[in-house]
């Protein structure tokens, strides 16, 4: 495989539609970014000029305060729009929404939407490159993309690394985001959950699908947790937060069974003694805090190869 | 297409160097290098090395990449981006004299590029400019302290600096 030199598409939207040189150049341009990180002035001019909103209809702290640090960090000029309070909450359509934004040309658009497809709906009708920050149960493509690069931080690679990722898998785009990157890398993928929590089809995306924990730990380079919300709690999806924990729930015990050097992460928030036990989330294993700090490097990335990319 | 350092020459340019540097700057001790990629970067290894053959003492060596401040890069929002490279600068610049070394001096807007670096790193005493090639037509107020060779160019010209650790060979040619 070799590096890309740019990437193909001025949006991104998934993971689905990037080759593997693409994610690296991604990763290998994070590493440049990260960089910027430790100095005495955390900020470079590249994107000064450019304008980035922040579209967020759905609730997100890390992600927002994750994309809105890179933009200042290369520069940009930024806006923000959450729905309270917005023309959202009055009735406006998405569409609208975004020819008004269109409107006051902005160079890029990141966006956050409760609906699978909203992003793509945006590229179509707006100038800007549209970056999605989570749309859905789709996909969250920068979230796999700063998962890959704290995996590759610590392990140096990812072809040929066992990857488990743990909890509700149905309702997850961070899982279908690292499926599709970790497969592309040369990654096994060993999908853990409920079996009420297993979205029909997922084997088809070369992933191994188990409803035992211990079975998707043992001898895994990297486990990744995923978090249970609260709301599926209740009803049809699982019984109650004490058995999730017990069939579930990441323990050192569980961790014992991994490969010795196995790192464990959580996109977040997380919740302890739900998915995943204290001594875990605060154990040698965690590389919890990388990720959020890594977020911002693979986020600045993105940001700067879509800012050149190719007209469509 | 002629070939207008060898080998040699380029070795000897930059042994010349390392003299007039200590030559200006009276105290080693106070001196860091920081070469520009790509190939700023085994010049200023090179000129560390001189250096620590003249005087006993180790030099740090940086490297410094310029992609993020390029005044060129936001020009055409159209084609791909330049690759960035890591930017390595593993101890202060606070009061140090640092040697910025390029291979070949030209509009001056890279080396404005890495001035604009340098200082988000710190306040050094002072910044000289070292470049192998000074090739003429500059657009900016910018001009070197230690020039390896001054090559007059056309505009329509390349200067083409090829070094043994990037390229497997030294050697400097003016190609049409």
């Amino acid at each position: 495989m070799t590096t890309a030199t740019a990437l193909k598409s001025r949006h991104l939207l998934g993971i689905e539609g990037l080759d593997a040189g693409e994610i690296e150049l991604v990763l290998e341009t994070a590493l440049a970014m990260k960089e910027v990180a430790g100095r005495t002035v955390k900020k470079v001019p590249t994107l000064r000029g450019r304008t980035v909103v922040n579209l967020f209809f759905e609730s997100s702290t890390r992600t927002r305060m994750s994309f809105e640090l890179a933009e200042k960090r290369l520069s940009a000029d930024t806006l923000g729009m959450t729905t309270a309070g917005s023309s959202v909450s009055k009735g406006e359509t998405l569409s609208d929404t975004a020819r008004t934004i269109e409107a006051m040309a902005p160079d890029m658009i990141v966006m956050r939407h409760a609906s699978s497809g909203a992003p793509h709906q945006l590229a179509r009708v707006c100038k800007a490159s549209i970056i999605n920050a989570g749309d859905g149960t789709h996909e969250h493509p920068t979230q796999a993309l700063l998962d890959a690069f704290t995996i590759k931080e610590r392990k140096g690679r990812l072809a040929g690394l066992r990857v488990a990722i743990v909890g509700d898998l149905l309702h997850s785009r961070v899982l279908r985001s690292n499926v599709y990157l970790l497969t592309k890398m040369g990654a096994t993928v060993i999908a853990c959950g409920p079996a009420t929590l297993i979205p029909p089809g997922l084997g088809q995306l070369g992933v191994e699908v188990t409803t035992r924990l211990d079975e998707a730990v043992t001898g895994a380079d990297v486990v990744m947790m995923l978090r249970v919300q609260h709301e599926r709690m209740h009803g049809l999806f699982l019984p109650s937060v004490r058995e999730y924990f017990t069939q579930f729930g990441l323990t050192p015990a569980r961790m014992s069974r991994a490969a010795a050097d196995a790192i464990v992460m959580h996109p977040g928030p997380m919740n302890r003694g739900v998915e995943i036990d204290s001594e875990v989330a605060d154990g040698p294993w965690s590389v919890i805090l990388d990720q959020v700090s890594n977020g911002v490097a693979v986020r600045m990335a993105v940001l700067y190869l879509l800012a050149g990319g190719e007209e469509a | 297409m002629a070939v207008v350092m060898d080998a040699d020459r380029v070795s000897r340019s930059l042994t010349r160097i390392a003299h007039e540097i200590l030559e200006r700057n009276r105290g080693v001790q106070e001196l860091a290098l920081v070469g520009i990629r790509a190939r700023g970067v085994p010049l200023a290894t090179r000129i560390a090395a001189d250096l620590r053959q003249l005087t006993g003492v180790d030099v740090p060596v940086g490297a410094l990449d310029i992609t993020l401040y390029r005044d060129d890069l936001m020009l055409h929002a159209v084609g791909p981006q330049p690759v960035i490279r890591r930017t390595e600068i593993p101890f202060s610049i606070d009061d140090k004299v640092i040697l910025l070394v390029d291979d070949v001096l030209y509009t001056g807007r890279t080396i404005r590029a890495a001035l604009d670096a340098l200082i988000d790193f710190g306040r050094p005493r002072a910044i000289q400019l070292v470049a192998l090639v000074d090739r003429g037509h500059r657009e900016l107020p910018i001009r070197a302290d230690y020039v390896g060779r001054n090559i007059p160019t056309s505009r329509q010209q390349s200067v083409q600096v090829r070094l043994q650790e990037l390229d497997g060979r030294d050697e400097v040619e003016v190609e049409e």
